[in-house]
């Protein structure tokens, strides 16, 4: 088996607080293969972009990793600090953040934002840095490249300028791409071409990319895997057509339920009752079961089992019960 | 986008054709506020007090009071005056000083070096370390360095001008005797300006008075430069550079303090027009030969055509200065302007 590119293995993000410590991300463990779209998903709060931010080295203090492991290509990073995590920063992780009109600084022209990226980390000529912003601006689809490379980020529209944000993520090609709710602050008629392009640029590339999300129709259209998460934890992680097509936990059927789809026709969506517990106020046993239809006497004592592959569910829903 | 634009923040990006309307409208706005101002000051003239009174000796009779009011048009309305004073000065001609007998506009070209130099002085000290201060105290949020600079700017923001001047004076010129408690030093003439920048003692004779004249103004931009420039840092911008794994550096001062600096040059530039304002208080205090000096005694001699000069003068330059922060913000933000490369 290769390695994988990203390996997180158990990882806790803490928050000290006057209140005591709030736990955002707690015992999330996943892997993703090179190449590999992992879709993470979950609501508001669920600890997905906490992750993320983990393995780039851009928590905000006072949150900071209690305990876990986080390696890229097998190579342990979580305990860097400072000018080694810099580097590691756009040069082996790039990041796509949620809203391309604020992620792209106004002032600056958007070659220079590009050629100063690549000029940390690659040992290039000025001259060659240009030559590359414009061939960067081209495959991530600005027409006339050429001359727009020297214009600012006002001059473009949301969805190019998600693109210009996706040129900076790869132009000193990352083996991982984090791409945090990529799609949500753009038009619904521009977000598949966004998706369609990250997809392409990262195949072509062979970068891994932990694609963060709560849009179920994002997921179900670029990823190969689905980690599902709620309160911090990981529910369920696998393939995303069995995820999505049968589902083992009962959260994840819930967030199927919850879903509009063409398909199922006027039906009225299913909601998941109650709300997402605060990190202050998380219930005893299994985080969901004061939501779940499938709660038992063990579910309050017990969390679910530990996840590997499969669903954190001490009575998941068994596959022949969907089919 | 926050911030505070000369325009419309909805408004387009300007053509060069509506930028130069944009700038003619700005500079018949500011002909309108001069105006207004010197109706105000001329208004308020015969407040002061009767130039006569001290124009005359004890022994003056009743006509040769009224001889000289007449001969100084004192007499007329303030208005009439007003409009006689305009007259004049837009032929460059500002009158005769009561007192000293001599044209106002030699006496205020004579006096306006020292007030500039002390000026520049000043504003140099206010913005370069003001800026320095602002951003070492954003930087650094919660270090010890910052905290002690953050508390001791508030004596600079608190303490008056004059009481600054004198504990100045009484710890460098009277117990250390390092420098001189008043006065230019040597000064050097080039062509009609004298200038203190070229001999040691005239340069020595700036240092206090520009500290007294420049803190307060520091410790404001400091401020001002610290509290902007930590809202830009939690900006998604500065977070996507540090993604992108740029130097600290390069995010702190290529990123942030660019974006940090277009609201602050508005503050700056009104501040510029303060300092020379406020100098009236520190060439007081130091005996410094400049013009806010000139204006001082001329209150109390009621010398009307130097104080008409001067608040004109003074009124020229908030004016200018604002007219001027204006047009920085365009080549500043890219956003009010025209893109070459255009279009969306």
């Amino acid at each position: 088996m290769t390695t994988p590119t990203l390996s997180i293995q158990n990882l806790t993000v803490d928050i000290p607080t006057r209140h005591g410590i709030l736990r955002p991300v707690q015992n999330v463990s996943y892997d993703i293969a090179p190449g590999e779209i992992l879709g993470v998903v979950g609501e508001s709060g669920a600890g997905k972009s906490m992750a993320g931010n983990a393995v780039i080295g851009l928590l905000n203090p006072p949150a900071h990793i209690a305990s876990g492991e986080i390696h890229l290509n097998g190579i342990r990073i979580d305990h860097l600090q400072g000018d080694e995590m810099r580097r590691l920063r756009g040069k082996q992780i790039g990041m796509v953040f949620q809203d391309p009109l604020t992620s792209l600084n106004p002032l600056l022209r958007i070659g220079d934002q590009l050629t100063e990226t690549m000029l940390a980390h690659l040992d290039i000529s000025q001259s060659e840095a240009r030559q590359r912003a414009i061939a960067a601006l081209e495959e991530v689809g600005i027409p006339g490249a050429a001359e727009r490379v020297d214009s600012y980020p006002h001059a473009f529209s949301g969805g190019m300028r998600q693109r210009v944000v996706i040129a900076l993520a790869l132009c000193a090609e990352p083996s991982l791409i984090i791409a945090d709710e990529p799609t949500t602050a753009l038009d619904v008629s521009v977000q598949a071409q966004i998706i369609a392009l990250l997809k392409k640029l990262c195949r072509e590339r062979g970068t891994a990319v932990m694609l963060i999300t709560h849009d179920m129709g994002v997921i179900a259209e670029a990823a190969d895997r689905v980690a599902v998460m709620y309160a911090g934890q990981l529910a369920e992680l696998g393939p995303v057509r069995e995820v999505l097509t049968a589902p083992l936990h009962p959260y994840t059927d819930g967030l199927m339920g919850s879903t509009p789809l063409a398909s199922r026709g006027k039906d009225r969506l299913h909601q998941i009752p109650g709300a997402m517990p605060r990190l202050d106020s998380l219930p005893q046993g299994c985080a969901f079961h004061p939501r779940c239809p499938r709660t038992e006497a063990d579910c309050k004592v017990s969390p679910g089992p530990q996840l590997i592959d499969g669903a954190a569910c001490l009575h998941p829903i068994a596959r022949e019960d969907v089919a | 986008m926050r911030g505070r634009f000369p325009l419309d923040p909805s408004a387009r990006p300007l053509s060069a054709g509506r930028m130069l309307a944009y700038t003619i409208q700005r500079v018949f706005q500011s002909a309108i506020v001069l105006l207004v101002v010197g109706l105000v000051a001329f208004s308020m003239f015969r407040f002061v007090g009767d130039p006569i009174d001290n124009m005359l000796g004890q022994e003056r009779t009743m006509e040769d009071v009224e001889r000289l009011r007449a001969q100084l048009g004192l007499d007329q309305p303030f208005v009439v005056q007003y409009y006689k004073f305009l007259e004049g000065a837009v032929q460059g001609n500002f009158g005769v000083s009561f007192r000293q007998g001599r044209p106002v506009s030699e006496i205020l070209l004579e006096r306006a070096p020292a007030t500039l130099e002390l000026a520049a002085v000043s504003a140099l000290l206010a913005i370069s370390l003001g800026i320095a201060l602002g951003v070492f105290t954003a930087i650094r949020r919660n270090g010890f360095g910052a905290n002690v600079i953050m508390s001791a700017s508030l004596i600079g923001v608190s303490l008056p001008t004059f009481l600054i001047g004198i504990l100045l004076i009484y710890l460098f010129s009277v117990k250390l005797g390092w420098l001189p408690s008043f006065g230019r030093g040597d000064t050097v003439d080039i062509g009609s300006w004298t200038t203190g920048f070229l001999t040691s003692s005239g340069l020595r004779a700036l240092i206090l008075p520009s500290i007294t004249l420049g803190l307060y103004q520091m410790t404001l931009i400091m401020r001002l430069v610290r509290s902007e420039m930590l809202e830009v840092l939690r900006q998604d911008y500065i977070r996507f550079a540090r993604a992108r794994g740029l130097r600290e550096r390069a995010v702190n001062f290529r990123h942030a303090l660019k974006n940090t600096l277009v609201p602050v040059i508005t503050v700056t530039g009104l501040q510029l027009g303060s300092i020379i304002a406020f100098a009236i208080i520190t060439e007081t205090v130091f005996q410094w030969p400049g013009v806010g000096l000139l204006f001082i005694n001329a209150i109390q001699f009621v010398d009307i055509p130097v104080m008409a000069a001067y608040l004109m003068l003074i009124s020229v330059m908030f004016v200018g200065i604002n007219l001027i922060v204006d047009m920085l913000y365009f080549a500043i933000d890219p956003r009010l302007r025209v893109d070459r490369t255009g279009g969306h």
